[in-house]
């Protein structure tokens, strides 16, 4: 068996893929529900309502999606140029802490709302970015493996997260909680929806895949990295700068990490605890992979895995069925959307 | 096809027709090799000597048509049965892991994978009266790895002789060897006929043709256009054969050079303590072609990066059109009228996944083709088309994917990109490496028009023909250092050859 190039790849088969994978996907994870002695179609039935199926569910689904957004077009971003930021876990965390810090009444003298967030989110992007800026640059002066430096530094950046929220920054009036004290009302962010909690965070994660996509397909910034990830030899020839290209995608990479960070302490929890991303950051390399690291392809991407999360909740409450099953579904689906993908690309020949 | 040669004929290819889509790979194409002859296959790439070979060795199902061997027909689409029936193939991309020694590599797929042990003093038993019977010196328990191109080459020759190939291809086995390795491996060929074996000898380079096969079958746009005795045919004859026209030689005009347009005095590059480049002095004039020869890894590929803007020296003087360079950058040497041809094409000279328009601006999205940080597409575009245009590059358009080209269409986007910016220096290094004979015209011509129109040329080959025919003065690398250069009519090939030998006191130079 051997793999030949397609030479042009319809759009309609690029999109179709996906969704055609995600669908076998599901089909493959239904074994395991049986398995749990549920019935598939209710159970589906209930994923589906669970995530999209009432106003409550859609606000449920999309404030999971916001943090994804952010941290999917993180990795994207950096993937693009071929840097491997496995660490927008520990860059969410740093931006989160250092929006509870400031937003928690140091900064009282600025008391409109309009300066304060614009402030505290560009604060969090700039901690993110500061914890990305040196597995960057050791990448690039030398040529130290990025993903071992990221990664190691998620689990750092969470001890010292805990440190701090069970130290100097416990909430007094937390009844002992390893929680921070809460951000003054004037950094919280607007609810999209009242009484739920979808906030305004959406709208900065679209709008940053908007300006992604635009920088990406339009601007001399995007044609840089998307160069230097294809072939970095062949950049640096051509004169591109190829070592500040990469330390930028990580920058900007750890910036968009950051402001998920932020978006969640000033958006969704209003303080900080040790349990504020379930993951998020690694959750964002999935997002990125499923979205083929396109802007938009996240942002889909990650309202599906968001979907999938919230409904599979709903449907372990219903039925009794694990909800762990929903990580399963994801799994699943980036293999197959990843193996769609390259059969997209490659005709198998006997 | 002579009918009178069934009891020598060891293969035979019945009207093999093979298609990719609308293209005719192969078309109705019948041949004969018969015992002990070495049959070169000849044609440009592309003509489907390569798809030949693979539908024979199993890689592909043809459409039509079958394979005999020693009188078997040859079951479709099974590499394993090819191997069987004693043909074996060395591919121009070698097969071997790295990490293992010669034994190793040699015994690899002969064995079950579950043997209970495995017949290690029986193997080096033959493989030592292999290496004996064919004079293919090599150490068994070497690593791959630290071989040489033209050693590891010869480890795939064992391994099919190995396995008792009867029936030898060879697919372009001389596109990466140097010419010490190249005479070398037409020695093994020749002990290797005389034992009786079969070769397909698969080229496109004309003199090798001459000189290895006894017979030529001729391929083009997936025909055989011609079968030739060797002896009795020319080279021009074989060449136009191939192209299907008659193949312009270079021509050079004397002409008289200009001012200084790059110049390299005294200068040194180190990597740690050991010497890369040693006291190097140059000077390309306008209007002139500088010839730098030498065996492939004497520093002509540091001096190619010194040429490009790649490289800072260590020590010395490195001036271009007149004025004193201290922080050489590839974008400054773009915009003072650089045009610069890199050695490996695939590797430094495109991205192949990105679409053609996108790879003939990276020299200068910077200037031309952005405002305010945005990439002026459409006039990419628009250059792209009349780069494609007048560089005679065949593609789809600006949009299509620059890795689909054939490295011919890829070398002309290259030439087209770095003349775009009306040079005024071109620095090329092996700009015509495994190209066709239309091609490597082509890159003669456009070369030779620079000159013509006063552009100074650095230009650095391995292949001697090609230098002696293009540049008004040569120099000889070996070890880091340069000859003083010298007009090309007063050179023999001979001392040339001595001089990339390293044997420059015999010739009367200091070393």
């Amino acid at each position: 068996m051997r793999f030949e190039a397609r030479k042009k790849i319809p759009l309609l088969v690029l999109l179709c893929t996906p969704i055609t994978a995600v669908i076998i996907a599901l089909v493959l994870c239904s074994g395991l529900i049986v398995a749990s002695g549920a019935s598939v179609i209710e159970a589906y039935t209930l994923v589906v309502k669970g995530s999209l199926g009432s106003m409550f569910a859609l606000s449920e689904t999309f404030a999971r999606a916001t943090p994804l957004i952010l941290t999917g077009l993180a990795a994207a971003t950096a993937f693009r140029a071929k840097l491997w930021n496995i660490g927008m876990e520990g860059q969410l965390y740093a931006g989160a802490l250092i929006t509870a810090v400031l937003g928690g009444g140091i900064l009282s003298v600025i008391t409109a709302s309009w300066v304060l967030i614009p402030i505290l989110m560009f604060v969090g992007a700039v901690a993110g970015a500061l914890l990305m800026l040196g597995p960057a640059w050791l990448k690039v002066r030398f040529n130290i493996d990025e993903v071992v430096v990221t990664l190691l530094l998620n689990f750092i950046m969470l001890l010292f997260v805990s440190m701090m929220i069970e130290g100097p920054m416990r909430d007094p009036l937390g009844f002992g909680w390893p929680q921070s004290a809460p951000v003054v009302d004037e950094a919280v962010l607007p609810k999209l929806v009242a009484r739920t909690r979808l906030h305004s965070g959406l709208l900065i994660g679209l709008g940053a895949a908007v300006l992604l996509w635009f920088m990406n397909s339009r601007a001399t910034w995007g044609y840089e990295s998307k160069a230097v990830g294809i072939n970095s030899l062949a950049s640096h020839f051509a004169g591109l700068p190829v070592k500040w290209i990469m330390l930028r995608a990580g920058i900007i990479s750890g910036m968009l990490a950051g402001l998920a960070g932020t978006c969640e302490v000033i958006g969704l929890k209003g303080y900080m605890t040790l349990d504020i991303s379930p993951g998020y950051g690694y959750t964002g390399i999935v997002v990125a992979m499923l979205g083929q690291l396109h802007p938009i392809g996240v942002v889909v991407s990650a309202v599906f895995v968001a979907g999938v999360f919230v409904g599979a909740d709903a449907m372990g409450r219903t039925l009794g069925v694990p909800s762990y099953i929903a990580d399963i579904v994801v799994a699943v689906s980036l293999l197959c959307v990843l193996i769609g993908m390259f059969l997209a690309q490659y005709r198998v020949r006997r | 096809m002579s009918p009178n040669g069934s009891r020598n004929t060891v293969l035979r290819l019945n009207e093999i027709t093979k298609c990719f889509g609308t293209l005719r790979a192969n078309d109705c194409i019948s041949l004969e090799v018969q015992r002990g002859e070495v049959l070169a296959l000849l044609g440009e790439n592309g003509a489907g000597k390569t798809t030949l070979m693979n539908i024979l060795f199993g890689h592909y199902v043809a459409d039509s048509g079958s394979a005999e061997v020693f009188g078997k027909i040859l079951p479709p689409g099974s590499p394993r049965s090819a191997l069987a029936s004693a043909i074996g193939m060395v591919h121009q991309h070698f097969n071997l892991a790295d990490n293992l020694s010669v034994i190793e590599n040699v015994m690899i797929g002969t064995e079950p994978l579950l043997a209970v042990r495995s017949k290690h003093a029986e193997a080096r038993r033959r493989l030592a009266e292999l290496t004996e019977r064919f004079g293919l010196l090599l150490n068994a328990d070497a690593i791959v790895g630290t071989l040489s191109v033209g050693e590891r080459q010869r480890v795939e020759i064992l391994k099919t002789l190995y396995r008792k190939a009867q029936i030898l291809i060879l697919d372009e086995p001389t596109a990466v060897l140097t010419p010490q390795e190249t005479e070398s491996l037409f020695t093994t060929l020749g002990r290797l006929n005389q034992e009786g074996l079969s070769i397909v000898f698969i080229s496109h380079k004309l003199d090798e043709v001459m000189r290895v096969s006894d017979r030529v079958v001729v391929l083009r746009a997936g025909q055989v256009v011609a079968e030739r005795e060797t002896g009795s045919t020319t080279r021009n004859e074989l060449a136009e054969l191939m192209v299907g026209r008659e193949v312009p030689q270079p021509l050079r005009k004397p002409q008289k050079a200009g001012d200084s347009v790059f110049e390299l005095r005294e200068v040194s590059v180190r990597e740690g303590s050991k010497p890369l480049l040693d006291g190097i002095n140059l000077i390309v004039r306008e209007s002139e072609i500088l010839g730098i020869a030498g065996v492939s890894g004497n520093g002509q590929k540091v001096l190619a990066d010194l040429g490009s803007g790649l490289l800072c020296p260590n020590d010395g003087k490195l001036r271009l059109f007149g004025a004193d360079v201290t922080t050489p950058r590839p974008r400054n040497f773009v915009r003072a009228g650089v045009a610069r041809i890199p050695e490996d094409r695939h590797a430094s000279g495109i991205m192949t996944d990105m679409a053609i328009w996108e790879n003939m601006i990276s020299e200068r999205y910077r200037d031309e083709f952005s405002t305010w940080g945005l990439i002026r597409r459409g006039k990419a575009i628009n250059e792209t088309k009349k780069i494609i245009h007048d560089f005679d590059v065949h593609c789809e358009g600006p949009m299509a994917l620059t890795g689909q080209l054939s490295g011919g269409n890829i070398q002309k986007l290259i030439l087209g990109r770095a003349l775009a910016l009306q040079p005024k220096l071109i620095v090329a290094i092996q700009p015509t490496r495994g190209l066709d004979v239309g091609a490597v015209a082509y890159v003669h011509n456009q070369l030779l028009e620079a000159r013509r129109q006063g552009v100074g040329v650095l230009l650095i080959s391995e292949d001697l023909d090609e230098l002696l025919a293009l540049c008004d003065r040569i120099g000889v690398m070996y070890q880091g250092k340069l000859t003083p250069t010298k007009i090309t009519e007063s050179l023999s090939i001979q001392g040339i050859g001595m001089l990339m030998a390293g044997q420059w006191q015999e010739i009367g130079y200091a070393v």
